[in-house]
């Protein structure tokens, strides 16, 4: 029995892990009436895989069964694997078991179709209310929503899950139609529209009368796959940018292909993950949800791919020259946002310090700020450390010479990504 | 030059800074009794706690940098560095001489280190609330000791409070030698282990509680099962559970 266990959880947490999204996140579920657990606003990372990565979820399939055959995926029907299902009571006691022990901030569920859509989405929505109603557990939970699951079933998951999530995988049709034929944008677009339309339905009723149920708190994400197909980072920033427009979308996430699978469809296996391209999405997603920037402004079909030498940031600094360099003493906020090297919370600090008193180098160096790539974009109260006129070209090469190797320019700045 | 000896708690601190405007020191530095002074030369006093005195400087100091700000010097404080009282009246006293809420200037030396400082004990408090991990004992209590750099039990006991209500919980600070309990209707801080099943070490394996062994093991599986071989960065790893934290880990022992 136990090992049993066991092996179920070896199986279906191995199949789970190639789903990225780790965030528990964005929702504040208080601990009312002594039950157990809550979920922090800003979430916590538990433990941190040995690549890195976050872990704050329990995240597992319910089951590895599957009725479609999608190419990228290890649960594909024609893939030849050992097959595991959890019932109900299984994930629900794993989810608690942990959960005490200061292991995980809540679960995070996906599944294989088995059967059809509605009999899964059943069985995942089945957990979370359990969870909810017999252990009163206020952690976190996300549920994979299945394409094609009645909306009876969407609004019940969301009524019991903090977040939702749709995985698009494939940036295009073009892409789907290749690689998840038994998947169309629509079947999973519609879910999209629904959950975000009764989110806004039920945020306009809440202001009438507080005690509207919450219908996932934390939103809804979804997750592209990154390097399976030929989208250009250009349509892949452009989908995800409809979305978070057109769906409300609280994250897009960005996976590296990591090659399972052996199919003439796919990257070969011998392929590697394309970490850097990942991470660069990743710094262009976040200039347009934290720094303000629009989709247009970091890529367009003449330059359909970001730059891997330099982040996307920079490189837009560089194709706008004529708008450097800034006084640190006098610009908006906004404008400080947009100069290389200076992130948000170094904003933040110059505009607070610049209260007191005009900043010269050696205050913006105490505040902590890194002056390597800044210098080339500001001038201060002090004599300017810059007085030449550069062309993009030999800024580009001056900073990237100035030792920041790109390994390190990568890691350093995923760290603060996600830190 | 006065070095003014205080019995180490938080009113005290304050009850000296009160003094310091009393008896109008000048030049002076603060500690905790039983630090080592140096001898020569040196006037020391020892500074008595007084709720009354230290009421007041906390309340002026609330009015000058708000609830947010004396929480930054409660928590630059717990960091028990040596000489951070002399910070903490720097501060006080730029705040009191500028009549404003100084706590921004990062520009200013003491506000810079205090804030620097405030920010490692709230990393150091973030990392106990991931990191701490409970074992149910036989007794049905989740037991867990902690050796923080910093005293963060005062700064980590709402959350642990909030999110385990429902269960009885005691985390112990080994190198402080105190910790919290939570017996389901407060949390309480007690310098002993109510019970002799645990100890500064942990629990003994025979006093776990049904399937404490079992989730141990699915969790150094699941762990396991989590990582992505093409994906595999040692470095990063490390830079975010740096390897002084790995004795907490469960997933990180076997
Ligand atoms: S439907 Fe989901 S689980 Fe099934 S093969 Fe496609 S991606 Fe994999």
């Amino acid at each position: 029995m136990q090992e049993r266990l066991q092996e179920k959880l070896n199986i279906l947490a191995d199949s789970a892990k190639y789903d990225v999204s780790c965030s528990s996140s964005g929702s504040d579920r208080k601990n009312t009436g002594k039950g157990l657990g809550n979920a922090s606003a800003s979430g916590i990372c538990h433990t941190y895989t040995e690549d890195g990565r976050c872990v704050s979820l329990l995240k597992i399939l319910l089951t590895n069964h599957c009725i479609f055959d999608c190419a990228y995926c290890v649960s594909r029907k024609s893939n030849d694997i050992k097959r595991a299902a959890f019932t109900v009571q299984e994930v629900v006691d794993l989810t608690i078991g942990f959960y005490r022990r200061n292991y995980i901030e809540g679960l995070f569920l996906s599944s294989g179709i088995f059967k059809d859509a509605d009999t899964t989405m059943e069985r995942l929505v089945r957990v979370a209310k359990k969870l909810r109603t017999e252990h009163r557990f206020n952690g976190y939970i996300h549920l994979k929503t299945i394409p094609g699951a009645s909306d009876e079933l969407m609004r019940e998951a969301g009524l019991y899950a903090d977040r939702l999530s749709v995985n698009i995988e494939l940036p295009t049709e073009r892409g789907l139609k290749l690689l998840a034929p038994d998947k169309t944008f629509t079947s999973m677009e519609k879910p999209m529209g629904f959950i975000s339309n009764t989110i806004t339905a039920l945020d306009d009723t809440r202001k009438l009368m507080l005690s509207t149920p919450k219908f996932a708190p934390a939103g809804q994400s979804t997750q592209v796959i990154v390097g399976a197909t030929d989208e250009s980072d250009h349509e892949i920033i452009q989908t995800a940018d409809r979305f978070y427009r057109g769906f409300q979308l609280k994250r897009v996430y960005y996976s590296g292909y990591v090659p399972v699978l052996a199919d003439n469809r796919l990257p070969s296996l011998s392929t590697q993950v394309p970490l850097l391209r990942e991470n660069r999405l990743y710094q262009a997603d976040w200039l347009m949800r934290f720094y303000g920037f629009g989709a247009h402004e970091i890529l367009d079909s003449g330059q359909p791919y970001l730059d891997l030498d330099i982040d996307p940031k920079f490189g837009w600094a560089l194709r706008n020259l004529h708008l450097f360099p800034l006084d640190i003493n006098k610009s908006d906020y906004e404008m400080i946002l947009r100069v290389p090297g200076i992130g948000v919370r170094s904003a933040q600090k110059i505009i607070a310090a610049r209260r007191f008193k005009s900043l010269g180098w050696e205050n913006l160096r105490k505040l902590g700020i890194s002056l390597n790539r800044a210098r080339y974009f500001i001038v201060c109260k002090d004599r300017a450390l810059e007085t030449k006129q550069y062309t993009p070209e030999t800024l580009r090469h001056l900073v990237l010479s100035a030792g920041n190797s790109k390994f390190s320019d990568l890691w350093g700045t995923q760290t603060s990504l996600f830190g | 030059m006065i070095w003014l000896l205080y019995d180490g708690s938080f009113e005290g601190m304050l009850t000296v800074v009160f003094e310091t405007y009393e008896y109008k020191w000048k030049e002076l530095h603060i500690r905790k009794e039983g630090i080592t002074v140096p001898l020569l030369f040196t006037e020391t006093k020892t500074v008595v706690t007084d709720e009354e005195k230290a009421k007041r400087v906390w309340k002026k100091l609330l009015d000058l940098i708000g609830s947010k700000g004396v929480q930054t010097v409660w928590a630059a404080w717990l960091s028990e560095k040596e000489s951070i009282e002399d910070t903490i009246l720097g501060v006080i006293r730029y705040a009191i001489d500028s009549k404003q809420n100084v706590l921004s200037d990062f520009a200013h030396p003491d506000v810079l280190q205090l804030q620097q400082t405030a920010k490692s004990v709230g990393r150091e408090k973030h990392r106990m609330e991931a990191f701490v991990r409970f074992q149910l004992t036989k007794d049905g209590i989740y037991f867990s000791v902690i050796n923080p750099d910093f005293n963060v039990l005062p700064l980590i006991l709402p959350h642990f409070r909030d999110r385990y209500a429902d269960q009885l919980w005691f985390i112990f600070d080994s190198r402080r030698s105190y910790g919290i309990y939570y017996d389901l209707e407060k949390a309480v801080f007690v310098d002993f282990i109510p019970n002799s099943l645990l100890s500064a070490n942990g629990v003994s394996k025979e006093a776990f509680g049904e399937d404490e062994d079992l989730f141990q093991e699915l969790w150094s599986d699941y762990f396991k099962s989590t990582n992505i071989q093409g994906r595999k960065n040692t470095k990063l790893h490390i830079q975010h559970v740096p390897k002084r934290y790995w004795k907490y880990l469960v997933e990180k022992k076997s």
